[in-house]
């Protein structure tokens, strides 16, 4: 937008919406830089500790743990959510009834409390009463979440896909909708392939939308939580402690206020400067 | 090959609708039921979960704390997003661009980040365990949100209409409130439709803040989950009902659903 009007004033209309979100992200995140440089022993004393805690977390053997396992988590929903959501938005029905009847189906997920897409997948997947360990086991593979970390992550990430997957469906479909059937009329007399289709038409139109999914789905899959925790615990052992679940077991289990709080402000910069490059990277070229 | 083409996105709803089932077909079982036997459809079927949900006040208040709660989050997002959001579609200020990032970078803060310091403040301001601080507590990345898709939407409305407008001799407000929300209330539509899933479906930052007189109802299922034993009929009843009104708000919004996941700038 280039014609838009200069008007000081406009900040009054902001001024609601900055005053809420400042209550509530400036002080709580001021409380978290005040635990993160001092050290307590109760009673509300304080003592200055520098950056000792930042020190500890960035060099300790549990915060590399858990990091590798969320990136390696992001990294394999994110792969499977993206490509699989494109691939169902070009086969689902373009218009008409049967595109409300998907619509409408494909977005129930979404609309479930994350703990009880956890509880549902927990009584969904156990070997002995759920649908899916029945079916699994019934194979002639050896199948329980609770106690085989292999077995946990995949049911964890299936348990993301099915959650998430129709969020870029929508979009996905949503960027779909917006080309117009000239373009595709025009292919049909340049004689294109169905892949010339997709590679020059439907993905260039699809970018921007694309790039809302990736960066969403980036955003909450490194900050997932509730759906692991009431899943499997974090468990077998720690093997699918993600960090939310290690800062929690830091901050609430242990009381451990100064890492905990260091901890914190190390992940959310990492989320910050990780979204920030995935902007930059996918807006490079949609610059003139 | 083209002739199977819809059996991708039926395989794709098939697999979304398997747990859902399971749950549902969970709820009508007796306890004895799923835990004696594996059975594909309740043999014994049974409305006795449902019943006690609904009778039991520990259970059904949890429901009536999440929509309260809900709604008032819904409400004030939504209404301090208004103008906010037009600010940002219309208007150059100092410092807009900044703003608008610092908003959006609200939306990407984990929430495990904020738990504790937010038990701590809203405990200070005397607001703890009511539905007024989980309503203000969400507002944190709904505000945001919100003020993204409307913004969106009003960049989609031509300029011209408000010059238009002005030239007939209408206040600000009134333009504002007699002609601008009426031509972009799909789009408050969505705001809202967006605000009420991403409150409903948070459970973290509601369990942290709330105790008894506000318990959310994802909350008294995790707690019944951990001190009575494993009433795993009495859960999944009480899980299925949590989808309802979920399914009832994406029928109303189902005609501008697809364009309201983009954000309204496709």
């Amino acid at each position: 937008m280039t014609n838009k009007i200069a008007y000081p004033k406009a900040w009054l209309f902001v001024l609601p919406v900055v005053a809420l979100v400042a209550f509530n992200a400036l002080i709580p995140l001021m409380t978290v830089v005040n635990y993160s440089v001092q050290e307590t022993f109760g009673n509300n004393v304080f003592f200055w500790e520098g950056v000792k805690w930042f020190e500890q977390v960035l060099n300790s053997e549990r915060f590399h743990a858990s990091l590798l396992r969320q990136l390696t988590f992001t990294g394999i929903i994110l792969s499977i959510e993206i490509p699989l959501g494109i691939a169902i938005a070009l086969t689902m029905p373009a218009r008409g009834i049967w595109a409300s009847v998907c619509l409408v189906l494909m977005a129930l997920p979404l609309l479930i409390p994350w703990n009880v897409v956890g509880a549902m997948w927990n009584i969904f997947a156990l070997p002995e009463i759920g649908l899916l360990g029945q079916i699994i086991n019934g194979m002639g593979i050896d199948y329980n979440f609770t106690q085989q970390p292999i077995a946990a992550w995949f049911t964890t990430i299936l348990m993301d896909v099915w959650h998430w997957t129709s969020l870029v469906v929508l979009l996905a479909y949503a960027g779909l909708q917006s080309i117009p059937d000239a373009y595709y009329q025009a292919a049909k007399i340049d004689g294109a392939s169905g892949w010339a289709v997709f590679r020059y038409i439907q993905l260039p139109k699809m970018k921007r939308v694309l790039t809302i999914a990736i960066l969403l789905r980036f955003m909450d899959s490194f900050m997932i939580y509730t759906e692991p925790f009431v899943l499997t615990g974090g468990g077998p052992g720690n093997t699918t402690t993600f960090l939310s679940i290690d800062l929690v077991k830091i901050a609430l289990g242990q009381f451990d206020l100064g890492p905990a709080a260091a901890m914190s402000l190390i992940y959310f910069m990492i989320v910050l400067l990780l979204c920030w490059v995935f902007y930059t990277l996918m807006m490079r070229d949609e610059e003139p | 090959m083209r002739k199977f083409v819809w059996l991708a996105p039926t395989l794709y709803i098939l697999f979304l609708m398997l747990p859902i089932y399971w749950l549902l077909n969970m709820s009508f079982k007796t306890t004895n039921e799923i835990l004696g036997a594996f059975t594909l459809w309740p043999e014994h079927f049974t409305l006795d979960n449902y019943i006690k949900i609904f009778t039991d006040p520990t259970w059904y208040t949890g429901y009536f704390n999440s929509i309260i709660y809900v709604v008032i989050n819904t409400s004030i997002s939504v209404t301090v997003a208004l103008p906010a959001a037009y600010a940002f579609s219309r208007y150059r200020f100092l410092g807009d661009k900044h703003l608008f990032f610092w908003l959006l970078t609200n939306r990407m803060a984990p929430p495990a980040v904020f738990a504790l310091p937010f038990f701590q403040l809203y405990s200070a301001v005397g607001l703890f365990d009511t539905h007024f601080a989980v309503a203000l507590a969400h507002t944190l990345f709904n505000i945001p949100l919100a003020v993204w898709i409307l913004e969106g939407f009003m960049s989609g409305v031509p300029k011209e209409l408000d010059e238009t407008a002005y030239v007939d001799g209408y206040s600000f407000w009134r333009f504002f409130l007699r002609i601008f929300i009426p031509t972009i209330a799909a789009g408050i539509g969505v705001a809202a439709f967006f605000c009420f899933m991403f409150s409903w479906v948070e459970l973290l930052l509601a369990k942290t803040l709330t105790s008894v007189a506000a318990k959310p109802i994802a909350a008294t299922m995790t707690r019944t989950a951990s001190t009575a034993g494993y009433e795993l009929g009495l859960l999944a009843a009480a899980g299925s009902l949590t989808i309802v009104p979920g399914a009832f708000v994406i029928y109303f919004v189902r005609n501008y659903i697809a364009k309201g996941f983009a954000l309204g700038r496709v």
